[in-house]
């Protein structure tokens, strides 16, 4: 007896010290990551992870402003053609190599030029990267740019080791070596990420937890049960529903922002034969479709009034919204009257491709009782997500109702949709006029000047939905995690910084 | 013996490529495009036709065919397009993992299942009895997924005796391993201790009344010898047979439990690259499930012989 309880006390005291030794903040991901090479990756998810492991250029603030991270400052020439950037003296990666102007022109270059880099399309624009003296480089572009910064405070902005890229080629996400707070240890596929505090991060003053643990839980009430129960100390992806829950428990907190993404229906406008239909073909009927639907009941019914009912790419919160262009109240005998001038018998019947889950499966059922109303037949089909991005590629469906995760420059949630022949258009929308106003938007810098431009993209699609997508609404990134985690400030891209969190 | 045995390991052969076979064929029935939804949200035409390239996908399916066998007969699985680890590594990672929780889930199976399935046929049509068979009916009837995020309620998050997901290596820190398996390993192993208790009794009840039970009570010997030495060893047969077809089962089929424990495993990586559409991964995974699946049958049958010498011809 008196042993067991030596044994029991002698294990109590090493598990007391142990935890005063080291601060471990576990967080909840919704997802398991994909590749950890800022070249080769993808999710949403991984950039929770890389948000504490790879530093960027630059990076935006709680207002969506850009702000230096790894950059000191930068410089536009007077034809927007050349950027400067100052990098930060003093800078060390994971594996102790400097970062320079050299290690800069490097990660750059890797994301131009690795095989199936991703982040290629998204600073095309880069023709040359120069370096201009030990601590500044110079981008060379082949034409004005200005999403350029934005991509910048992303995965394209993330710098690596040249050493450690060069002798891990393209199974450097393995084992990546960048300049965050916090350097890589071990990844157990889908089920932790662990990272530990570099010691010489250039802001270690303002880095307090010792380790942090990423474990991907994909069901979300499981997710909430390890919050509450302590197993975990922050979770992302709260459902809205779930809100309620958390806010009831003392001990939990709960912090949120709009989302920069939006969910929307992307309709297929001229993508095969299946665009051969009334709403494709006749403004009027997608008007009468958008005039059927009442966004604020969906966002009541749906998501307990938490989220941002919209109807532009941008939120009604963000800078770049067009308030000329309101979001139209629900009017059903006008859409019933637009039905029928534009000749069409009712009930129109159309294809809804819905990915399946709870969220969207409840929307789509609230859009289709409420478009049945004024003479639209929409039969949902629920359909797996895979399955449903080859579908609507393919032009397999006449609706489609899908989320984009959002990017902080605007020009990111709109011109690969919108433009003719970009790769996300897969309504095959195409009109010279919206062209020419996003490669105006493209070319300026000053944000009055690209909101003008915006705004003539706004007056083409969003009176009477004649653009590819009717967008619906704008989630809020929810985040919830227990009151022993101090600082915490919830940024909209939704994405967890580590800067400046305490451990109670 | 030796006969069997090699007549048994042969057959294997032509099974096993039979299966690699059918894993490659129907997987490419599913719909979908693996470039696309590998890339996500970043789905530019050019790094589309790269990762197409790359990963042999515009190749036909017989051409795809013959360079994974030619891969896996020199030991190479291939490589998960998703997280760019090799296909073997994933596997030598998950495998413990999976073995420790059918192993566990088994041993509870075992420890609920038989000693139920015996009291059952001996105290037949008793109070006992009827407990055991409500016992199995629940079992059977109670969906893991349920019963799963039931127990975390309660373990978990209101008595905080366990912790709700997630899982310690037993190298690691066994008593932890031990911690965060034994939930799951329960919830997998009360549906399987329902079906075992239900064949132990009906083979029991069948063993009771044969001739030799009768002759070995007439001898005088005591009733537990009685059943447990005569009874139990001629009701085991067909059982043994579940257990093995069973623990296969358990090795690719804890996917739900798995996904709500969040129990880094076989059944877990299935799911995740058949959603993701990671080919080479959902290749080398069931072909190494079947193998394990085949290698079990064949120790089935081998275990029969040695319980039963009658067997062996």
């Amino acid at each position: 007896m008196i042993k067991t309880l030596t044994l029991a006390l002698a294990a109590t005291v090493a598990l007391a010290t142990s935890a005063f030794a080291q601060t471990n903040l576990r967080v909840g991901l919704a997802e398991d990551p994909d590749v950890l090479d800022p070249s080769l990756a993808r999710t949403y998810v991984g950039r929770i992870v890389f948000a504490s492991i790879c530093d960027k250029l630059f990076d935006i603030d709680e207002n969506l402003k850009v702000v230096p991270q790894l950059a000191l400052s930068h410089e536009e020439s007077a034809d927007g053609k050349t950027v400067t950037i100052k990098l930060r003296p003093g800078v060390k990666f994971h594996d102790g190599e400097p970062f320079d102007a050299t290690a800069a022109k490097y990660s750059l270059d890797r994301h131009l030029t690795l095989k199936g880099s991703f982040r290629k399309p998204e600073i095309a624009a880069i023709d040359s990267v120069e370096v201009a003296d030990p601590l500044t480089i110079k981008l060379h572009l082949k034409a004005p740019f200005s999403p350029l910064l934005a991509q910048l405070t992303d995965r394209a902005g993330m710098m690596v080791s040249p050493k450690a890229a060069e002798a891990a080629g393209d199974k450097f996400g393995l084992h990546p070596v960048c300049a965050g707070p916090y350097k890589f240890v071990e990844r157990i596929q889908q089920d932790r990420i662990v990272v530990e505090k570099f010691a010489d991060y250039w802001n270690k003053d303002q880095v307090f937890i010792d380790k942090i643990t990423y474990l991907p839980i994909i069901d979300s009430t499981v997710r909430l049960a390890n919050l509450k129960s302590g197993s975990l100390d922050l979770i992302e992806r709260v459902l809205a529903t779930d809100i309620k829950a958390v806010r009831d428990t003392p001990k939990l907190k709960l912090s949120k922002a709009v989302s920069l993404g939006y969910v929307g229906v992307t309709m297929n406008l001229a993508n095969g034969p299946k665009s051969d239909n009334p709403l494709a073909k006749n403004p009027k009927v997608r008007e009468a479709l958008e005039l059927s639907i009442d966004r604020d009941a969906i966002n009541q019914v749906v998501f307990n009034g938490e989220f941002v009912p919209g109807n532009q790419w941008v939120s009604p919160q963000n800078p770049y919204y067009q308030s000329k262009f309101p979001i139209p109240k629900r009017d059903i005998a006008k859409a019933k009257a637009l039905l029928k001038e534009a000749g069409v018998t009712t009930p129109l019947t159309l294809d809804f491709m819905v990915p399946n889950g709870v969220e969207l499966r409840s929307v789509a059922e609230i859009i289709q009782s409420m478009t049945a109303e004024a003479g639209f037949d929409l039969k949902i089909r629920l359909t797996e997500f895979a399955t449903a991005l080859k579908q609507n590629e393919d032009g397999a469906d006449q609706l489609f109702l899908v989320g984009w995760s959002g990017r902080s420059d605007p020009d990111g949630n709109s011109y690969s949709f919108q433009a003719c022949g970009q790769p996300q258009n897969t309504s095959h929308f195409c009109d010279k006029d919206v062209d020419a106003a996003h490669q105006e938007a493209r070319s300026k810098t000053d944000p009055a000047e690209r909101k003008a431009a915006y705004e003539k993209v706004a007056a083409k699609l969003t009176p009477n939905a004649a653009g590819p997508v009717l967008y619906l609404y704008h989630p809020q990134v929810l985040v919830a995690h227990s009151d022993r985690l101090e600082g915490y400030r919830q940024m909209p891209d939704g994405l967890v910084r580590v800067i400046g969190l305490k451990l109670k | 013996m030796i006969v069997f045995l090699t007549r048994r390991l042969l057959q294997i052969i032509p099974t096993l490529i039979l299966v690699s076979m059918l894993i490659f064929g129907l997987q490419q029935l599913l719909p979908g495009d693996p470039a696309l939804i590998m890339a996500g949200e970043e789905r530019d035409p050019v790094v589309l036709q790269q990762i197409r390239e790359q990963y042999r996908l515009n190749d036909p399916i017989p051409i795809q065919y013959f360079y994974w066998v030619k891969g896996v007969m020199s030991g190479n699985l291939g490589e998960s397009m998703r997280l760019k680890s090799s296909v073997a590594s994933l596997v030598a990672e998950k495998l413990p993992v999976t073995l420790q929780l059918a192993g566990m889930a088994l041993l509870i199976a075992l420890l609920i299942g038989i000693p139920a399935g015996i009291i059952s046929a001996v105290k037949k049509e008793t109070f006992w009895d009827y407990g055991a068979n409500l016992f199995a009916l629940w079992g059977l009837s109670t969906p893991n997924f349920w019963l799963g995020i039931l127990m975390i309620f309660l373990f978990s998050v209101e008595l905080g005796w366990l912790p709700a997901s997630g899982y310690v290596r037993l190298g690691e820190d066994w008593k932890q391993s031990l911690a965060t398996t034994i939930m799951p390993a329960f919830v997998l192993g009360n549906a399987l201790a329902a079906v075992l208790m239900r064949h132990t009794r009906s083979a029991m009840l069948q063993a009771m009344n044969a001739d030799y039970v009768r002759t070995a009570r007439a001898k005088g010997l005591a009733e537990g010898r009685v059943v447990l030495k005569h009874a139990l060893r001629n009701a085991m047969t067909p059982v043994i047979t579940l257990l093995a077809l069973d623990f296969g089962t358990l090795l690719s089929g804890a996917v739900l439990t798995e996904q709500i424990f969040t129990i880094p495993g076989f059944g877990k990586l299935i799911v995740d690259s058949v959603f993701n559409r990671d080919y080479a991964v959902v290749q080398g995974v069931v072909l190494v499930t079947a193998t394990t699946y085949i290698s079990l049958n064949l120790l089935a049958d081998i275990a029969y012989v040695l319980v039963n010498p009658r067997l062996r011809g």
